[in-house]
């Protein structure tokens, strides 16, 4: 039986660590290269590094950032933030990021997702999506809605329907992150992710909101996710990556245990 | 020399970091002439079982791989470089390389929970000792990520199974051959540790 994943979210902002809440106030608290290295020894399953650095000149660092990483931590990476084109995909795989994170630029041009999974493979593209609670309606008729920019801008796309295509399109995985969960430490929107998770058949990746280790057994059982994503409760210091795993594993659930 | 196969242009970088943080300084290879002076051999898996077999020919890299094997050269297999060691592929329905006889299918399930591709940290069961995958214990789980799985018709040639749904050969080998299915290089410390045993292989079960 396959384990359940802690997955651990890095926002990198100009080659430095950043945390976002809400995605505003982003503050830096370190180095990228150690925490992944830490993480990694700590037991960490999978690793995702978020590109928000804003301008275009400084992308380059992120290849380094991706690079340094690779060398030394030896564990599935995911890369994603600023991902337009095959040529940018192919880029970060080549600097040794396994799994390539599309997000804001496939709302725009949903094309993107196809030409990734046929350059790179199904199983290394990863849809990401912002999500934000906004009730039924006849537009969107899941109550949830896709936002980008970090959540600043709305697309009118319902959440539900976005994630069947993207997986019709070639995702091999959803990352279902919650606009009003992020930095709340009040628990990942678990209905909103079992919803997602049953209407699919690729695996999910909860994110936002994980404040206790209860939030992540939460939405991997209830949620029905395959792996949950943390951030600032492991960044900050607040747990360790092997307390939230053993706490996941003492309570049933399968979970690799080094 | 250790040789890492590169038979379609693909992304081997991360197999290659992984030896050499275990100390085993590997080259990439596409030459069949050079892969016959090889003193290891790593075959990784890069797209599908089709492409690869079609690389694999144009490059006349599918007999020098045979003539290796059959002269004791260790070689390991990983993924889909493992699948197309047996005898034919459900991918795209493709004769590969018959080094272990068997076929290799897609997992089927009627269960809407169980995902595929089978993508994550699984367990792997030991079923016979092997230098290649000493120091695995009980428990020990290791990344996979494919649909399609080996079904070697001895099960002599079965060396370490998996459960998904039923239980699955994860490790398979013959002499101087081993192929996982499981991906060593995403494996953190386990992973490592069966590289470097790998590395000090010299062929012999």
């Amino acid at each position: 039986m396959l384990s359940k994943r802690v997955i651990a979210c890095l926002d990198v902002r100009d080659g430095k660590l950043a945390k976002s809440v809400k995605f505003v106030d982003t503050k830096d608290i370190g180095d990228p290269v150690a925490k992944a290295r830490e993480y990694y020894e700590d037991g960490l399953d999978e690793l995702v590094f978020y590109d928000i650095t804003a301008s275009s000149d400084k992308r380059n660092i992120m290849l380094d950032v991706v690079e340094a990483v690779a060398d030394q931590v030896f564990i599935p990476l995911s890369v994603g933030g600023g991902v337009r084109s095959v040529v940018d995909a192919t880029d970060l795989r080549l600097a040794g990021a396994e799994k390539i994170n599309v997000n804001s630029a496939a709302v725009a041009r949903p094309e993107l997702i196809n030409e990734c999974a046929e350059a790179i493979g199904n199983q290394n593209v990863v849809l990401s999506m912002d999500i934000q609670r906004v009730g039924v309606n006849p537009e969107q008729p899941s109550g949830y809605e896709i936002v980008i920019n970090g959540g600043r801008t709305a697309t009118g796309k319902d959440a539900l329907a976005w994630a069947i295509e993207g997986e019709r399109r070639g995702a091999g995985e959803l990352v279902i992150n919650s606009i009003d969960a992020d930095g709340t430490k009040d628990g990942y929107e678990i209905a909103l992710t079992a919803m997602i998770a049953e209407a699919v058949r690729v695996p999910v990746i909860a994110s936002g909101g994980a404040g206790v280790p209860e939030h992540l057994y939460d939405v991997l059982t209830q949620g029905s996710a395959d792996a949950a994503l943390v951030a600032s409760m492991v960044h900050y210091g607040d747990y360790k990556v092997s307390e939230l795993k053993q706490y996941l594993h003492d309570e049933g659930l399968k979970i690799r245990i080094c | 020399m250790t040789l890492i196969l590169d038979y379609e242009a693909g992304n081997l970088a991360s197999v290659r970091r992984a030896c050499a943080h275990v100390g085993l300084q590997a080259q990439y290879c596409a030459d069949p002439d050079q892969l016959l002076q090889a003193e290891r051999i790593i075959f990784p898996g890069v797209g599908a079982a089709g492409s690869a077999m079609r690389s694999l020919k144009q490059r006349g890299l599918d007999q020098a791989l045979r003539e290796v094997i059959q002269r004791g050269t260790p070689v390991l297999g990983i993924c889909l470089g493992m699948q197309v060691s047996l005898t034919h592929s459900q991918e795209n329905d493709t004769p590969t390389l018959n080094i272990i006889p068997g076929q290799v299918r897609r997992f089927a399930f009627d269960r809407k929970d169980l995902k595929i591709p089978h993508m994550g940290w699984n367990e792997v069961r030991v079923l016979q000792a092997h230098p290649v995958l000493a120091g695995i214990q009980p428990g020990d789980e290791f990344y996979f990520v494919h649909s399609y799985f080996p079904q070697p018709i001895s099960n002599d040639a079965v060396l370490a199974v998996t459960d998904y749904e039923g239980e699955f050969a994860c490790a398979v080998g013959k002499d101087n051959y081993i192929g996982t299915q499981f991906h060593p290089e995403k494996s953190a410390q386990v992973g490592l540790r069966l590289l470097a045993n790998f590395a000090a292989w010299d062929g012999q079960c």
